[in-house]
Order: C-alpha cells, then structure tokens, then sequence
C-alpha cells in the first residue's frame, strides 16, 4: 500500500473514499504522484453526490403518460473538487503532442495552436443552434463559405461537401456522389471499386459498405502504382478507383495523371484519399491531377485536436462533374445573400448526418488557415517533408527504407530488416520508444511491407527534436543489434502501465464496471 | 484416416465420407492467440473454397475456407467459450466443424504431410 | 510564421544532411506540370490579434442563443456547461492526445472510455455501449445498419416521429431503398407502426420522446416486434430526459442510440456533437465503433485496451462493420465529465427542472389565444398548432429577439398539415420571463 502526495489511497489494500466496493478492487502496484493508479469514476463517486448545484423542482405526473424512470440510474456522482482531481490525475496518464513527438505515420500529429480553441468558443460560433432561424446567422454561413474557398481553392475544384463528420464519412460521402453521379448517367451498374493493397482500411471498408465489390491493385516494386496496373485492372463494371496520394507509403504517386486519364477514360472515377494532404497543401492542386472526389481530415491537415480519438471533420472536395450530387445541406452564394439549402432537390444527395456538419471544426480549421496563409501552408508543407526527409537521412543506412533511394513526401517508411535475428520485433522496438519519451511510430502499416514502421514527423517539430528523436532511434537499433533484446520485449517499464494482455481483453470482453466482480483479476 | 492440407493451412482430417476441419499449428502459430471463432451452421451447404469460418486473433481476422465440398455435421461449440483451444490444440480439442463430404476424391488436389511440411518449411 | 519553428538556416543544413540541393528538389517525384508554380491565390498570413478579429466579426453577426429568450430543440439543446467541464477538456493531455491504440500512454483516455461506456449503459439501462459515434443521426443509421446484420432480414420501418432530418440520414445511408418503410410525420403522436411489423422485419426504430415531444410507448413495440423475431431500436435526442424517464433497456429495447449533446456540449451550429450506442451484450460483435475493455498489464495492475478491434475498418477492411474510424472522443470526454459531476442525484434533479420549465411553458402556450398544444405527454419539448403559418411567426419574432420554436415546414416542406406547426423546447435555462417575452410575442404575431 502506498498513499500518494494529497493522501488518497492509490495501491491495494485499502477502499477508496465513498467506493461502492470492497477492498483491493483496483490496481495491484502502486502509482506515484507523477504516474497515479487512480480509481473508476464509480469507485472514488456514488449516487448522492454531486458537483452541480440544482433546485429541485416539483413535478406532477401530469405529462408523463406513466413512463417515469423506475429501474436505478446507478450513476456515480463527484463534488467539484473530486471531479477536478479525477480527470487531472486520469489526465496525467496520457501522452499529448504538447508532451511530446507524435512520429505518427499517416495521422499528421502536429501543433494545436490555441487561438482555434479560443475562435471556436465565441458565443458567436459555440452558442447558436443548427435550426435557428438561417436569417440570424449569416455569420455561420460566410463562415463556412470561407472555409469552402480555402478547400477549394487549394485543391482547384468546384464544390466542396463540408458536412462530412470524420475522414471516413467523408469516404463514404466522396463514393455516394459518385454513386448518385453514375446512377444519374445510367452506369448503375458499374458495381467495382478499384483499391491499391497499400491503401488505408478505411478505403476497401468504404467501398464494401456502399455495396461495391473491392478489386486489389498491387503496388510496384518502388512502393507506387503503375498505370499499367491500373489499366489491366479497369474494365465496364469499375465504378471508381480509391487512392491516397500522397501514398501510405510517404511516396507521391508519379503517375498520377496517366492515371486519372486512364479511369476517366474507362467512365470511372477518381476517389483520392486525402489523408496525406499536409504534404503537398498549397504546393500541388489535387484538382490539377484529375482527382473528381477527395476528403480532406481537418483534424490532420488543418490541426483541429485529435482529442484522443475525435471528433474530426471531413469535407469532401468535388469536381464539377460530380459537383450536382453533394448532400445537403450547403450553402449557396447566389446574387443576394448566402442560402442554407436544406432540401434536396434534382440531383443533390439526401443527409448524411442530422445537421450542418462540424461547426466547431470549421471554426478551428479556418482559423488554422488564416494564421499560416496561402504562403505559410505551402511552407508548413515543405517542411513537413523535409522534416521526413530528415529523419530518413539521419537513421539511413542502418534503418532498412523498402522504397530506396529517392526523396520521400511528409512520412518516412521503413522495414523491420534491421532487426532480423536480435529476437526484437516492430512492436517491441516501438514499445522501447515509449521508455525513451516518444509515443510509438505507427507499426505494421502499410501491410505491404514487412514489419513497417512509418514515421511523419510534421512540420511543427524542431531540428532539435528531430534529431534527439534519431539519436533515440539510432540507439535503440544499435541495441537490438548488440543482443539487449530485453530491453525491448519487456518495454516499456516507465510508463503507467506494463504491456496490457489485449488476448484477456478480447477473449472475455469486460466493457464496464460492474458492482458484483469486485475482486481484482490480478488476484484470481 | 488420412489428414490433407490446403494452401492456406486449413487441415482435413478423413474419414470415409467425412472430415473435420481446423486449422493447422503453423497457422495457429501465424496467428497467435485466438480470441473468437465464428463457426458456420449445422447443415450449411459448402464448396470447396467458400468462406466457412472465421477465426480472429487480437490484431488479425481470418477466413477458413473449406478444404471440400459438402455438408456441415458438427461444429465445434467448445471454441464459443474457450477459443484458445486453437492455440493448445489445433488438431485435436481444437477442431472448427465435421464435413460430410460430397466427393472424396476431391480431396485429391490438396497436399499430404509430406508436401505440407515441405509448404511450410 | 508563429507555427514553423526552422529558420532559413536551419532549413539549408537540413538540406545539406539530406544531400539535397534545394526543397523543391525534394518534391522530385510530383508531374512538374503537377506543381504550381506560384503561390496559391490566397491571403498571406497573419498576426494571431487579426485573425482573431476577422473571427470575432464573423461570430458577432449571430444572434447567440443566450442573447435573448430561446426555446429551439429539436434534436439539439441548449444546456448549462459547468465551467469545469470546458477546462478540463482543454488540457493538454486530453486535447492533443492522438486516439489511444498504445494502451500504455493512453490509460487516460482508456479509463475515460470505459468510465464512459459504463455511464451509457446505466442511462439506457442495456449492457454494452460502446466509446461514442459521431452523432444520433449517424448513430440511427449504423443502428439500422446493425439490425439488418443481426437479423438478416431487410426490412425498416421507421416510426412518423422519428427526428426528419435522422430519417433522411437512414435513407441516405440505405440508398433509398424500397424496403425503408417510414410512416408520416405524426404531429399528434398517432400513427400505428406495429401494423407494419411482419416476418421480414429487421427492427422498427422508434423515437421517445419523439420529434413533437410525445412520449412513445416502448413496451407494446417491443413485444410486437420480438414476436416476429425483429429488434426495437430507440432513439432518444434528449439525452437529458432519461434522468426522469424509464430506461429503454427496461422496456425491450435491443438497440439504443442518442444524442449525447444536452450533456457536456454546446450546440456549435449542429456539431461536433457525440453519437451514444448501446446494446444487449450477445450483439456486441455487430456493433460499429469502438470499444474499451479492462485487462491486466504484465504486472497483473489494472489497466484498459480498446478491445474486439477485429471488428473494425483497420484489421476487417471490407468485411468490417463500419467503415468508422474517427469517433468523437473529447465530445465523449465532456459528455462523461458532465455525466460525473452530476451524477445520479444531479441528473435527476435536472431532468426534473426541464420537466417543471417545460410544464410552465405549455400552460402558458395553451393560454395564447390561437396556439393549440398537441401534447398529452412531454418531457421538454412541445408541438403547437398556430391559427396562422409558423415559418413567418418565428421570423417575426426572432427579429424582435426572441427566438421560438422550430417551424416544422423547416424540416417537412411538402406537408400543409406541417405548415403551422412549431416544436419548442424549455430546459433549465428557460426562465419565467423568457415564457413571458414568449408569450407576449407570440400574441402579438397572432393577432
């Protein structure tokens, strides 16, 4: 048992103030005041405290047809002050990108600035209902239709769908435009969709979901796709082909162009991925390359927090063949004032969530985008990838890059070569980082190559970063390579937990707290 | 009773006109630890090649496909509850589902113990 | 630039290590024809003081629901947010914390969701929920999307109160399909949907309280709808009634889905808001999103993974439930942090203010002479027919400050039987003045 620095019982042996359950429920090693073991929120509240201060009315049954509650809500309440200190403390157990790098391949972990957090909490934004009346917010709409100019025109195309709610909505939205556009041109049939193996899983989960059948095409032995490919892949049933660009490999996919003419002239269209955006905004126009549909994650490329897991937000720039079938609502700039046209009539496709999209990400978004400028985002995109570029250079030759030679885009990839009979694998050398004060690089994708590890650094990390980052890397390899294999399969040791037995979670799925279990597995 | 293996490492083990599938220790070795297997139903009508099962690991999903045509006699339910039997015993406890086989001759094309250790080497 | 931290120089070295001679040399791979050759026609950047002002005027043009009296819901609602709740979802280690999939520097946010689940499945009364979808509308249609998966039958029927807009979401999610049956608008709680329950029936989708405010009887829908081996699938957009209203776990429900909104989150013009899905725990691996599990680490202390993961975009690609990805975790966070500095006795105490405002607000509407209130039941939010159109009504008194309920011609254009409808919602902010300044409005646009 240990107690921490404010004196509340953090190891075994001892219930927590007010827990609805026995002795030892939680945690079987102590945590420090820097690393706490903190209880469930349902151990440390209960059901008679509270943080909010409400009268209490008196109500008649009046209204309520006979279907007041009666089963328990069971609900675990905190003071202020308890509350404070739970999610300070839980807090403290996260790594951030305020803490630290996110080498993060293909998730664009970069700086938050704070005056998006500021813009989107004016009352102006924060505080205005989705169905008020559209006549007093036109503030809301030029904001918006802002927004929609930055997309488009970094991206050379003709409409955008804001409403999107993440990357994959806007996927799903990108190939119902293209669905609806087919449908409109009697190709309904057109029932395949083209996806390289390199591709995101959101890519062929996207195309599965709307019906359509996924056609592999392979990468080449340079980590690209060949137009050949393509072609030989292409036929009258192809609706689409799905491709990121800049790929998930870090590289620009050189022939593009003969690409998008290839599908084109196969009457099918081009979905671009485009969640490796920040590597090429305001340097390449995707419109220039013969992209008809492309989502960008404002949450990547226009830094709206990640928030541990969301929200996101995902416009969809479209062409202007595909342009008539975006989903309502948007706004309209017409002779008069802007519209929100709410309803979809000829060609528009339907809602594809209850309202005007992601407001608060719109806000931050453009925010992000009026700070940098059309100047400062195609330097915040030369840097992403010298950035890349860097690290490459630095943990080349003794890391093994699969695609060679060339310059990369904004994320560096490479194999697990290096490791080949130290006993280490991906995961244990990038559970070691963590020991090392970095997160992980993201591992095993693409699944194209063996043991990847893909590293983005981003444009906000400075060369000193970077290159404690390398020096990091580089004697980690060395390590591995001189047969100190434990101290990789044992990592990380310095962080708040050990390596979590994800077999136990999955094998018997325990997704809440429940009263009844109160002994701890640890002591079964 | 004779065992023959497929490509993608499911494993039949014949006898007659029937046979039980699972999957071999290579693959259970592949895959690491099983977390769920969703079986196929009683009765289900299979082709050589359709997707009979399902079996996941933590970080993987994988389709068993039926090593033959026929029928399904018997699934495995031990695995509903105690899916690491793949893992300890592949190719006893561990079993997935019983075949009553169309054509035993088709089991012909598939590999014998010989090839498949030589598959797997 | 503020956010770029190499100078000129550092960016020559830089180079110099990498062996390249210039940062354009670095774009080799892109079509020459495919980079710009100038810059993008764009403003340049700016000071940080300019671009907040440039915001702050587009912000001034609206008129902020707390400007004046305000009584829109219809799907979103306008809470109070403890203080708290804003500062803690601004620190640091929840704001810029990527998606937890390395457990072991992310038992924050792991503990949170499952702090979280654990609350959803209280409020909803079912087993399992899951750590958060976008939204209720997107939430509906995956719940649809689940049932048709669970059942293997294809039919859906969707009951006439369910929210407008979260039926043309279904459509659009279902691609129009004939075998989407959704019952007419039913402004004064009619409409028979077990009628429409057959053998084929996937699940029916039901919405209590519903769009009009009436509260849905579950129970009856439940029966009639296991009987023919479908699923109930309930709807709930105010999150906060749930703190006076029976659990539809308790009343049958296989599938819960909600706006989790009223709870942590302003309105934001429509989102981010944060979707709430739960179910019963034999269907958890049909469900879409993510879910947190508790586990042990190597040293046997508790800790939390996102867990079942073989369901999802990134392991099943084409053969996953959902193609989601992204959820909405800092909505989830706020909603959870809410959640527990309410808890049990705060959330009642709450659910019955709404109700008490809500009451307050109908017997003042039913005295305006020309406003007839088409509520028996309610929790917060009520459907009044005017002797007159409602689109006009409500412009004429949000230019006056007030801003009414929602014309329902807004959501349902075609239907004459809407035109003079209007949805008003009353929560705890909803003051006696407010209903006053209302109600005087009101009269005097009616007259």
């Amino acid at each position: 048992m240990s107690m921490n620095t404010q004196g509340r019982p953090t190891g075994i042996g001892i219930a927590p103030a007010g827990a609805s359950t026995p002795a030892g429920a939680f945690a079987s090693t102590s945590g420090s005041s820097l690393l706490p073991n903190e209880p469930l929120l349902f151990e440390i509240g209960d059901t008679e405290h509270s943080g909010v201060d409400l009268p209490d009315a008196s109500i008649g049954d009046e209204f309520l047809g006979g279907f007041k509650r009666t089963t328990p809500l069971d609900l675990a309440g905190l003071t202020e002050p308890e509350a404070l200190r739970h999610y300070v403390r839980l807090s403290r157990l996260n790594y951030s990108i305020d803490s630290g790098m996110y080498p993060l391949g293909s998730c664009t972990m970069k700086h938050n600035p704070r005056l998006n957090e500021k813009t989107a909490r004016l009352p102006g934004f924060a505080d205005i209902h989705p169905l008020q009346p559209v006549s007093t917010v036109p503030g809301a709409l030029e904001l918006m239709n802002e927004l929609a100019h930055w997309l488009m025109t970094l991206t050379n195309t003709s409409a955008v769908a804001l409403t999107p709610k993440a990357g994959a909505h806007g996927e799903m939205c990108g190939m119902m435009t293209i669905r609806a556009a087919q449908a409109a041109r009697g190709q309904g049939r057109r029932n395949v969709v083209l996806v390289p193996d390199s591709a995101h899983g959101t890519n062929p989960a996207t195309a599965a979901f709307l019906g359509y059948s996924v056609r592999s095409v392979p990468a080449n032995a340079q980590g690209t796709v060949d137009v050949a490919a393509v072609k030989a892949a292409l036929g009258p049933d192809v609706a689409a082909i799905m491709l990121t660009n800049p790929n998930t490999c870090g590289l620009f996919e050189p022939q593009i162009i003969e690409i998008a003419a290839a599908v084109h002239e196969a009457g099918a269209f081009f979905y671009c991925d485009g969640a490796n955006f920040n590597a090429i905004m305001g340097v390449v126009r995707p419109g220039d390359l013969g992209i008809d549909a492309m989502h960008i994650n404002l949450h990547k490329t226009f830094s709206t927090p990640h928030g541990g897991g969301g929200p996101g937000a995902g416009p969809v720039v479209l062409s202007e063949a595909l342009a008539p079938f975006a989903p309502v609502p948007f706004v309209r700039k017409g002779d008069g004032p802007l519209a929100l046209v709410e309803h979809s009539s000829d060609t528009h496709l339907g809602r594809i969530t209850a309202f005007n999209g992601q407001m608060g990400m719109y806000v931050r978004a453009l925010t992000y985008m009026l700070s940098h400028g059309g100047d400062g985002l195609a330097q915040a995109a030369k840097d992403a990838v010298l950035n890349a570029n860097y690290v490459k250079a630095r943990l080349t030759p003794t890391f093994s890059a699969p695609f060679g030679e060339g310059p990369c885009m904004h994320e560096a990839l490479f194999d697990d070569h290096f490791l080949e009979g130290t006993g280490v694998s991906t995961l244990d050398f990038a559970k070691a980082l963590i020991d090392e004060g970095f997160h992980p690089m993201t591992m095993y994708f693409p699944l194209v190559v063996h043991g990847a590890m893909l590293i983005e650094p981003t444009e906000s990390e400075p060369r000193q970063t970077l290159d404690h980052f390398c020096d990091v890397m580089l004697d980690l390899a060395a390590d591995a390579r001189a047969g100190n294999a434990g101290r990789f399969t044992g990592a990380p040791t310095r962080a708040a937990r050990r390596r979590l037995d994800e077999t136990r979670a999955a094998r018997s799925p325990k997704l809440k707290w429940e009263r009844a279990e109160s002994l701890p597995r640890a002591a079964e | 009773m004779t065992t023959k293996y497929t490509e993608d490492h499911e494993y039949i083990r014949v006898d007659g006109a029937h046979g039980i599938v699972g999957i071999t220790n290579y693959a259970q070795d592949q895959l690491g630890d099983i977390v769920f297997v969703e079986l196929p139903s009683i009765g289900q009508k299979l082709k050589k090649g359709d997707e009979a099962a399902v079996v996941e690991s933590v970080k993987a999903a994988s389709e068993i496909y039926s090593p033959a045509s026929g029928t399904v006699t018997e699934v495995n339910m031990a695995l509903a509850a105690e899916p690491g039997l793949i893992n300890t015993s592949p190719d006893a406890d561990g079993w997935i589902f019983k075949l009553k086989l169309d054509r035993a001759a088709e089991l012909d094309a598939l590999m014998d113990d010989a090839a498949y250790a030589k598959h797997t080497a | 630039m503020r956010y770029l931290p190499h100078s000129d120089a550092e960016r020559a070295d830089m180079l110099a290590v990498i062996g390249a001679t210039s940062a354009e040399a670095l774009f080799a791979s892109v079509p020459r024809s495919a980079m710009l050759s100038k810059s993008v026609d764009l403003p340049a950047h700016s000071p940080e003081f300019l671009v907040e002002a440039h915001m702050r005027a587009l912000a001034n043009k609206n008129h902020a629901a707390a400007d004046g009296p305000f009584f829109v819901g219809a799907g979103a609602y306008r809470h109070h947010v403890p203080a708290t709740v804003d500062h803690l979802i601004q620190r640091s280690e929840w704001l810029t914390a990527y998606t937890p999939y390395q457990p072991e520097v992310a038992q924050g946010t792991l503990q949170m969701l499952f702090e979280f689940q654990t609350q959803v499945a209280h409020l909803t009364g079912m087993e399992v929920a899951n750590a958060s979808m976008y939204d209720g509308s997107t939430a509906t249609a995956e719940a649809v999307l689940m049932a048709r998966r669970l059942t293997r039958k294809d039919k859906m029927v969707l009951s006439g109160g369910l929210h407008p807009h979260y039926r043309d979401v279904v459509r659009t999610y279902l691609d129009n399909s004939p075998n989407l049956i959704c019952q007419p608008a039913s402004p004064e709680g009619q409409g028979d949907i077990l009628s429409h329950i057959d053998d084929d029936t996937a699940a029916i989708v039901i919405q209590t309280p519903d769009f009009f405010g009436h509260l849905r009887d579950l129970e009856r829908a439940a029966e009639a709808i296991h009987a023919r081996g479908g699923l109930l699938i309930v709807v709930v957009t105010e999150i906060v009634s749930l703190g006076l209203l029976e659990a539809p776990g308790a009343l049958g429900a296989d599938i819960v889905v909600c706006e989790g909104q009223s709870i942590g989150n302003a309105l934001n013009f429509g989102g981010p808001y944060v979707g709430l899905m739960a179910t019963k725990k034999e269907f958890i691996r049909q469900m879409p999103g993510r879910l947190c599990g508790e586990t042990v680490d190597a040293e046997g202390t508790r800790g939390f993974v996102l867990t079942l993961s073989t369901r999802e975009q990134h392991i099943r690609r084409e053969k996953a439930t959902s193609n989601i990805c992204t959820n909405s975790g800092l909505c989830a966070l706020a909603f959870s942090i809410h959640m527990g500095l309410l808890g049990e006795a705060g959330l009642t105490r709450l659910a019955r203010l709404n109700h008490a405002r809500a009451v307050a607000l109908a017997k003042a509407l039913r005295a305006v002479p020309g406003v007839e209130l088409l509520n028996k039941t309610f929790f917060n939010e009520m459907t009044i027919r005017l002797n007159s159109l409602a689109a006009p009504v409500v412009e004429v008194l949000a230019r006056n400050g007030i801003l009414a309920g929602v014309p329902v011609s807004r959501l349902i254009p075609d239907d004459p039987a809407a035109a003079n409808l209007m949805v008003l919602a009353a929560t705890e902010l909803t003051t006696d003045a407010d209903i006053a300044a209302l109600v005087s409005g009101l009269t005097g646009a009616l007259k």
